[in-house]
């Protein structure tokens, strides 16, 4: 029981790093753009929020936790939005293709959060890791009196406030790309950007802020990623590129539908950690059970395609960039 | 008095490039009436109805509308004025419900009042003979059923001044009639109509009045009544102008393909080539007549082996003559076409999508037709460079050289590397589809002289046309479709235009002749 909690907690944990990416993602391609920058995102909203926290504890003689929240997750929250800026003004106003200026995003966030992150351990004293004990402790702080509950105490309520906002953030937008007048304008572009156009929808703009907006939640990722995920503190080791692809391969998982992805999340935590619970693996078999997520998302995609239902596919004009026709 | 029209367009011009698809265009739309806007494929029919529903700018002219002189500059501005139009290609999210749809970009509330939008639908509908679902998702809605959707989306939007651009092209007879239906009530409820139309049993059925356009300039307009279907053909196709254009006599014609019972369906079902008899004679031009879309392009795809027919069909070629041994092309594709020594060349209506590869250089394209000469596993470069440099020279084509990329090229030079590398393999049978579109004159000329050569060195060759003039100057029987059926073949040196273009929209013509 201990172990099957033990396991739940962590996919939970882990499934809230790519709940967030895939939900940016999905608000980002509802509007027709395919960003693969997701992890170069979650890289820079990741860098940005260790930054501002270290630079915050560094200088203040008596650190308070909730102020450097604050901080952190603001730029976190600025320096995604930027990479969906980027991206933005590179496939919608100069209409570069969106799959290399994607990729080279992911790259370009890779790049940048490592440098930084190296400079950041230099500037830490040269040796070791950094740390943003205060900041991170406050990310990851719970109601003891709810969290001490026993092993549901444990599952529902041991969380640090990111992993409820995660799942508000997926309802928020399901509610939104559902039910809401904008966000039925915003899928009309990602299906049919002439039609919207026709319609009297401001395609260019519906697209910038989708993207943008969108890269910010994504980023949030990022940021529970180094705040809570890894403590505050900073690793080289590519795990947040892998977290990132694995919110792309989210969004197709759960079709485009956020409510979805927040099980799914779950579900591919429990995956991926699976062979930590499975005693006598070889240490070639815990790669094999860490590639489950991808496993499923291409048997997903597989039966999307062969049942051929209109309500799962991606939207329409995914990945094209729009042109107003002339002749 | 200016207040019983909906809309007048005076002087109204558009050029795009150097092309003048209006002229000084003059149409009145009166209040309460149904208007047929009449005229052949580009006579510039659907560009002026563009620039009332706000698609396109006006280059010069004005526009009245209720009396008042407007600026439309987008679609906004239309629907603000009471203007909706329907497209030819609808505009609407298939994911969506038909109320999605028809609330998509107006402004309202957070969120979207279904109950509110389907109650308001279900009124239009049920004011006029519509019928919509409006939880309906347009993925699941026939062809008839979204054109329904657009027609009350405009509807729900405010409009007065409807325009419908070919609402009738894509419907059955029976679809139609309820069509002309709505359009009565929506008359009758004092809404203004304009129908796009190039077919005038439907301008005699349903209109009050004809406005005609024709090469992209102002033609006339009279009351449907004193019109007869004779005199409208008249105006469609116009007077005869002379080109000039060399046609010898076919010097010993032979019978190279015959046509029987030809009949091709899409993907859809639809009957596309109606039972099609015809025969092509090597050493003569054949022209091929018909409004865009009546089976020219099946006619041309089923000979080269890319459309498959209905069983029954048969294309027989005979390379030797009528007597000859023959080949069965129905039921093959291009490439077992080849190999059995049949050398068809087809010069396509899509240039640069099925006939050369856009962003492949001069010579990467005179390659796609000898990829497989050879034996050597390398792909022989040098004989696909010497033509190139060949058809350059000779076709006089303006390039920076013949490692460019023919998407660089101009329309005219694209459509001469084209015409020269078909024609380099030294076909049988020469079929070219609209081979003049968007050329200049000169270029015009070019193609016409290449293709008087190829009929006196004896190949059988096909042109699909749309200019009246060329065909009967240049054509030596000229083979009119309607509908995807073949309403007749006329001599090309004895035909008269009216003649073409009255069979062109009249199926009632039934000249024996193959």
């Amino acid at each position: 029981m201990t172990q099957l909690i033990s396991l739940l907690t962590s996919a939970i944990v882990f499934g809230t790093v790519i709940l967030y990416g895939a939900v940016g993602e999905i608000i980002t391609e509802k509007s027709g753009n395919l960003n693969l920058g997701v992890p170069g995102i979650m890289y820079l909203g990741g860098i940005a929020g260790l930054a501002a926290a270290f630079f915050y504890e560094m200088h203040a003689a008596e650190p308070v936790g909730a102020i450097g929240l604050v901080l952190s997750f603001l730029a976190a929250v600025a320096a995604s939005m930027l990479g969906g800026l980027i991206y933005a003004f590179l496939t919608i106003t100069l209409r570069a293709n969106q799959n290399v200026t994607g990729l080279t995003l992911t790259i370009f966030g890779a790049g940048l959060a490592n440098l930084f992150g190296g400079s950041l351990n230099n500037l830490a004293g040269g040796v070791g890791q950094i740390s943003v004990a205060v900041t991170s402790r406050a990310y990851r702080a719970y109601i003891p009196a709810l969290g001490g509950l026993g092993n549901f105490g444990k599952l529902f309520f041991s969380f640090g406030f990111m992993a409820y906002l995660a799942i508000a953030i997926a309802v928020a937008a399901s509610w939104f790309l559902g039910r809401s007048r904008v966000g039925l304008n915003l899928r009309a572009v990602g299906e049919d950007p002439a039609t919207a156009d026709a319609a009297g929808i401001n395609v260019t703009r519906y697209k910038y802020l989708a993207t943008c907006v969108g890269a910010a939640i994504s980023g949030l990722g990022g940021l529970y990623y180094t705040m809570d995920y890894i403590k505050g503190t900073w690793s080289i080791d590519g795990t947040a590129e892998a977290l990132g692809w694995l919110a792309v391969a989210l969004v197709i998982f759960a079709t485009w539908r956020p409510l979805r992805a927040i099980w799914s999340a779950y579900l591919f935590g429990v995956l991926y950690w699976a062979y930590n619970y499975i005693t006598g693996l070889s240490r070639g078999s815990v790669e094999l059970f860490k590639m489950l997520p991808y496993l499923v998302t291409i048997l997903v995609l597989v039966a999307v395609s062969m049942r051929r239902s209109k309500e799962s596919q991606p939207p329409k004009s995914l990945g094209l960039s729009y042109f107003r026709e002339e002749r | 008095m200016a207040e019983e029209f909906a809309v007048r367009m005076v002087n109204v011009t558009k050029t795009f490039g150097h092309v003048m698809a209006n002229n000084k265009v003059y149409l009145e739309l009166r209040k309460g009436e149904i208007l047929s806007l009449l005229g052949e494929n580009g006579s510039g029919k659907t560009t002026l109805m563009n620039m009332l529903s706000g698609i396109y700018f006006p280059d010069e002219g004005q526009i009245f509308v209720g009396g008042r002189e407007v600026t439309i500059a987008s679609p906004h501005d239309a629907y603000a004025l009471g203007i909706g139009m329907v497209h030819q290609h609808f505009k609407l999210v298939d994911v969506l419900t038909a109320a999605e749809n028809i609330v998509l970009g107006l402004p309202g509330g957070v969120v979207v009042d279904r109950k509110a939008v389907a109650k308001k639908v279900r009124d239009i509908c049920s004011r006029y003979g519509f019928d919509v679902d409006p939880d309906k998702k347009v993925y699941d809605m026939s062809v008839s059923e979204k054109q329904t959707l657009e027609i009350v989306k405009t509807l729900y939007r405010g409009a007065e001044i409807l325009i419908l651009d070919e609402p009738t092209a894509v419907l059955t007879p029976q679809e139609t009639e309820k069509l002309f239906a709505v359009m009565r009530n929506m008359r009758d409820d004092g809404k203004s109509i304009i129908i796009i139309t190039h077919k005038l049993n439907e301008v005699l059925a349903i209109s009050d009045r004809v406005t005609v356009l024709r090469h992209g300039e102002y033609i006339g307009d009279m009351d449907t009544s004193k019109a007869d279907a004779r005199a409208l053909t008249d105006m469609m196709v116009g007077r005869t102008v002379t080109l000039n254009i060399q046609r010898d006599q076919p010097v010993s014609p032979q019978r190279r393909l015959e046509i029987r019972n030809l009949t091709v369906k899409d993907k859809e079902g639809v009957v596309r080539l109606d039972d099609i008899n015809l025969d092509v004679y090597a050493g003569e031009i054949l022209g091929v007549a018909g409004i865009s879309g009546c089976g020219q392009k099946e006619l041309l795809e089923a000979i080269a082996g890319l459309q498959s027919a209905v069983s029954g069909s048969s294309v027989k070629y005979r390379p030797t003559g009528p007597d000859g041994p023959a080949e069965e092309l129905v039921g093959q594709n291009p490439r077992t076409i080849a190999e059995k020594g049949v050398r068809l060349a087809f010069v396509p209506e899509d240039r640069l999508g099925m006939g050369l590869v856009a962003s492949m250089t001069l010579v990467g394209n005179m390659m796609l037709k000898q990829y497989r000469a050879g034996k050597s596993p390398l792909v022989d470069r040098r004989h696909p460079h010497e033509l190139a440099e060949q058809i350059v020279r000779q076709l006089e084509v303006v390039t920076p050289s013949i490692d460019t990329p023919v998407r660089k090229l101009s329309g005219g030079n694209v459509q001469k590397v084209l015409v020269g590398r078909e024609i380099a393999a030294h076909p049988t049978v020469l079929m070219s589809a609209y081979a003049v579109r968007g050329l200049d004159i000169n270029t015009s000329y070019t193609i016409y002289r290449l293709l008087n050569e190829q009929k006196k060195a004896g190949v059988a060759v096909i042109y699909v046309g749309e200019d009246l003039d060329v065909l009967l100057q240049l054509c030596d029987r000229i083979a009119v479709l309607c509908g995807g059926r073949l309403s007749g073949v006329l001599d090309g040196r004895t035909a008269t235009k009216e003649q073409v273009g009255y069979m062109m929209t009249t199926l009632e013509h039934k000249e024996a002749g193959i």
